[in-house]
């Protein structure tokens, strides 16, 4: 029977009211007294020399009130990366400094170098047309080979476009290398992963203000975690001291990773906010978020699948070059490496596993964690060249998988690439998507489309991926520069109503619906009178904000924590009104008991007794009931799942329809399967906007030629089937208190290769010898390989 | 992007020399051209509104010319900015060839365009070289081959302005 609250319930989302009633305040609805606005003037080419900015005319324009540029920031801090990446010769990754606007450089185009602060943003906008600046073009670096063979540097004080070359894990290279050489079948693909714009309905915007009589700013901003920007402003950027700078992330319309990092839009309106003694507020326009929003993906892989007779998997081998643009966006190095290198095991015993990654700078965006970060780009790498392999052995493709997977009864799985998988049951998961995905009644949905004159292929794929970032003592020793905890507050007010103040920022993701849940189940009480704070730097004690599919694995922990705490503290106050040792009070349904007795009081009571001590063991207990947890895991969680997509593809024309998408995840525990299911859909059509659709294409000259709509194509609801989504195969988590393990990017790590996998079948039915088509599989992609 | 063509100009060698090297001569056949100054010798500046798709702009650029010689080649090279529409910018081969009365004019143009012009106007910025192009050869006809009428007037953005009134420029 399903439950109507608490834990597991299908919930409906209290956030939902203001979203679509349109009574959602987001950082652009948010107008202070006498806020003036920020335009930036942008570069145009993709890489040349700053010879001189002329301002003097901007200047004196209507409205203006200053004008800054790179020179004014010279002598404050970079914007620094998160992860610390050592090259396999031991050598440290070059971290050439990406300062607030540009200086002496500009790299890429988008790249702020001057920004006008105005009473108005038309007169700033104006303004911005009159700046004059020389800037001499050099060539553009935009092909990662030629990134790496030339002499013409992003970053002329590093003299390489080589971030690092990374080796995972650099002690099985030789025995990889080996088991490849003297393996009875290797199968070997090159492949693109292609650049994708994020795309966040709501643009990135922020608003500095700034308060002369205590010295104290305030930072409204889009973001997806106000501590660590906080953090980042505080502690690199700016030197404001943390405890004179409020973050606060109200509503936002969508991150999907671009709006974790911290950009230099949002120092520029706290410096210009204190230089002009007003709020300052930026919104980017559509062309600026995709200039300069951080993109996603954009490996070049070349992989390697070595095989035995009987098809078991000895070695994987792979080497790619992840774009990482102009300039190191915050966790830009940790995704191509420990986000990707240490999945590369995927589901599967193969005992050895060498992953290479030369992380390259170019003259485009930055590119960082995108919906997945990492693990599709393993994902894909693998579960497309597996596929490949059981073409060329003769295997069925299920089979092949099933004869690799990882069994029940090995938990804990020590991965070759390095992990330690604590639970799942692959094989369970595999079942039951060939039940739901009807793979029976494929054939015969085969003949059908292909009376139509059409080809159908079936595409199936098995991931894991790895979440709840992430134990602070592992990332550590790994080169992460901070630690990834999570912290919540839980107080009960006197009255028995309680807020809930949590770092894990909630931007689509039904926090304020789930967390209740988790609360009220523990307490026995309503979910309704529970209140979930968070966004706000100046209500929570710290956070490390939302990414990885992480809110839940992590923050909820943090959460269980602090209640766990309550309850004890509850406790001794009801033992203590019940004149009982708190040792033999027991909760349920919201009321303490004393154990054996039929003496009790409500929750409520309790809650009132804390505030209104009277009577009350004050050398024993202190007032009140608030109690702050912090929680850093012991392990990272690894949801699974087996997926499942049918494909049409038409020869005449080479398009691609979708007509099934079947998502079997693990994500153990489920706390609210409504959201969950979302969280899949969400997903899934980004992935197949990646497979299908998607494609950021810049020229030779560094020119975003997808910079809008019109070039740079979206999934829409008539480019996807009806989803079948199921997550009844949960395993749960060993580690964390609530037995999850993270649903946010599932849906975008699993589709890509299934949907690739899909549409390689069809042709292959159609008698084509095609064995690859880079994404986005378009209609001019699959017509030309065809051919 | 790379524009290669010819053109007959129906008029002899020499008018149509001095014709491409007169700035009021260009000022009247570069569509859109509000100035031209300057000399063959020194360079010319001109500005040149346009519309590319959906980014309208002035362009404010200079030409220069190199390798001539009159009356049968010369290299056009040039850059115009748009401010925040971007910028354009290029050089073009010139060959004039004597056909009887009439003059052959060969071009070859490489041109590159950046900022918004490319984000939103690449996928027609193929058609619209083509267009202008075509455009300028029209006008150069009229006015070396006939008598020009002493109003000629500007095509496209002239003759639109009226026409589309205030809610061309709210698209615009």
């Amino acid at each position: 029977m399903p439950k109507d609250t608490g834990i597991g319930a299908a919930t409906v989302r209290r956030e939902d009211v203001r979203f679509l009633t349109g009574t959602g305040e987001y950082t652009d609805d948010i107008t202070l007294a006498k806020q003036t606005y920020a335009v930036f003037a942008r570069s145009t080419v993709a890489h040349g020399t700053i010879k001189s900015i002329d301002t003097s005319a901007a200047e004196v324009m209507p409205g203006v009130l200053a004008v800054f540029t790179g020179e004014d920031f010279a002598e404050v801090g970079g914007n620094p990366a998160g992860w610390l990446i050592n090259s396999r010769d031991g050598e440290p990754m070059k971290e050439p400094k990406r300062p607030v606007l540009a200086h002496g450089k500009v790299r890429h185009v988008g790249d702020a170098y001057a920004a006008v602060i105005a009473e108005t943003v038309q007169q700033a906008r104006d303004a911005v047309e009159a700046i004059e600046a020389d800037i001499e073009e050099f060539d553009a670096i935009v092909d990662m080979n030629a990134a790496l063979s030339g002499s013409n540097y992003v970053h002329d004080e590093i003299g390489t476009n080589q971030c690092f070359d990374w080796g995972w894990i650099e002690d099985n290279r030789e025995a990889t290398d080996n088991a490849i050489k003297n393996a009875h079948h290797v199968t070997t693909l090159e492949l693109v992963n292609n650049r994708l714009v994020p795309n966040a309905m709501e643009p990135r915007a922020s608003i500095g203000s700034y308060k002369a009589s205590t010295g104290e700013y305030t930072l409204h901003t889009t973001s997806q975690n106000p501590h660590l920007t906080r953090l980042l402003i505080s502690a690199f950027v700016l030197g404001i001291p943390e405890n004179m700078l409020t973050v606060i992330a109200p509503d936002v319309g969508g991150g999907f990773g671009s709006k974790i990092y911290h950009y230099g839009e949002e120092a520029l309106v706290l410096a210009a906010a204190k230089r002009l003694n007003r709020p300052v507020k930026w919104t980017a326009d559509r062309t600026e978020s995709f200039l300069t929003d951080a993109h996603g993906r954009d490996h070049v892989t070349k992989i390697e699948l070595a095989l035995d007779k009987d098809g078991k998997f000895l070695a994987f081998r792979t080497d790619t070059k992840a774009n990482v643009g102009a300039y190191l966006s915050n966790f830009s190095t940790a995704t191509p490496t420990f986000l990707h290198g240490t999945l590369m095991a995927g589901n599967y015993t193969v005992p050895l596993v060498y992953v290479n990654v030369k992380a390259v700078f170019t003259n485009t965006a930055p590119v960082d964690a995108y919906r997945g970060a990492g693990r599709p780009e393993a994902t894909y790498s693998i579960e497309r060249v597996i596929d490949k392999a059981a073409r060329e052995l003769g295997m069925d493709p299920i089979e092949l998988r099933r004869k690799n997977f990882v069994k029940p009864d090995q938990y804990p799985f020590a991965s070759a690439a390095g992990l330690e998988y604590d639970a799942g049951n692959y094989d369970a998961l595999m079942d039951k998507m060939e039940e739901v995905a009807d793979v029976a009644g494929f054939a015969a949905r085969r003949a059908e489309s292909e009376k139509n004159g059409k080809l159908r292929g079936f595409g199936v794929n098995a991931y894991i991926e790895a979440c709840g970032i992430a134990p602070s003592n592992l990332v550590g020793v790994l080169g992460s520069r901070v630690g990834l905890y999570d912290a919540a507050t839980v107080r009960v007010n006197a009255t028995g109503n309680l807020s809930v103040m949590v770092g894990a920022h909630s931007h689509g993701q039904g926090h304020e619906t789930a967390f209740p849940q988790v609360v009220a189940e523990m307490l026995g009480i309503d979910p309704a009178v529970i209140d979930i704070v968070h966004g706000d730097t100046s209500k929570i004690p710290f956070g490390m904000g939302t990414y990885g599919s992480r809110s839940l694995a992590v923050c909820g922990s943090a959460v269980v924590r602090a209640t766990e705490k309550i309850i004890n503290k509850a406790k001794k106050i009801a033992g203590h009104m019940l004149e009982a040792s708190e040792h033999d009070i027991t909760l349920a349904d919201g009321v303490f008991s004393v154990s054996g007795t039929d003496k009790s009081v409500t929750f409520g009571e309790v809650a009132l007794k804390a505030y209104i001590p009277h009577e009350y063991p004050l050398e024993d207990i202190e007032p009140g009931l608030e109690e702050t947890a912090f929680y850093d895991p012991a392990n990272f969680t690894y949801p699974s799942g087996a997926y499942a997509c049918e494909v049409e593809v038409d020869p005449e024309t080479g398009k691609v329809t979708v007509e099934r998408m079947t998502a079997v995840d693990d994500f153990g525990n489920v706390i609210n399967p409504m959201i969950v299911t979302g969280q899949v859909q969400g997903g899934l059509a980004q992935g197949i906007g990646q497979a299908l659709l998607e494609n950021t294409s810049y020229d030779e000259n560094g020119q975003l030629l997808s910079a809008s709509y019109m070039d740079y194509t979206m999934p829409r609801a008539d480019d996807l089937p009806m989803f079948a989504v199921d997550h009844s195969q949960g395993t749960p988590c060993t580690h964390n208190p609530l037995g999850v393990k993270g649903c946010g990017e599932a849906g975008a790590i699993g589709s890509p290769p299934t949907v690739v996998n899909a549409v390689i079948d069809a042709l292959q039915s159609g008698g084509k010898d095609v064995t690859h088509i880079d994404m986005p599989v378009s209609p001019a992609r699959v017509w030309e390989a065809m051919q | 992007m790379n524009l290669s063509d010819s053109r007959v100009i129906d008029a002899d060698r020499a008018t149509v020399w001095a014709a491409i090297l007169d700035p009021e001569v260009l000022k009247a056949c570069v569509p859109g051209c509000q100035e031209m100054e300057g000399t063959a010798e020194e360079g010319f500046t001109a500005t040149v509104v346009q519309k590319v798709g959906p980014v309208k702009a002035t362009f404010k650029g200079a030409v220069t010319l190199s390798d001539m010689q009159a009356p049968e080649s010369v290299n056009i090279a040039g850059e115009g900015k748009g401010g925040a529409a971007g910028f354009a910018k290029g050089g073009a081969k010139v060959r004039l060839e004597a056909q009887g009365d009439q003059t052959v004019l060969h071009y070859d143009v490489e041109a590159k365009v950046g900022g918004k012009l490319a984000q939103l106007g690449s996928r027609i910025i193929d058609g619209f070289a083509k267009k202008m192009a075509d455009q300028f050869f029209n006008n150069f006809q009229d006015h070396v081959g006939a008598p020009a009428p002493a109003e000629e007037p500007e095509p496209e953005t002239s003759e639109d302005a009226p026409k589309k009134g205030w809610l061309k420029r709210l698209v615009s």
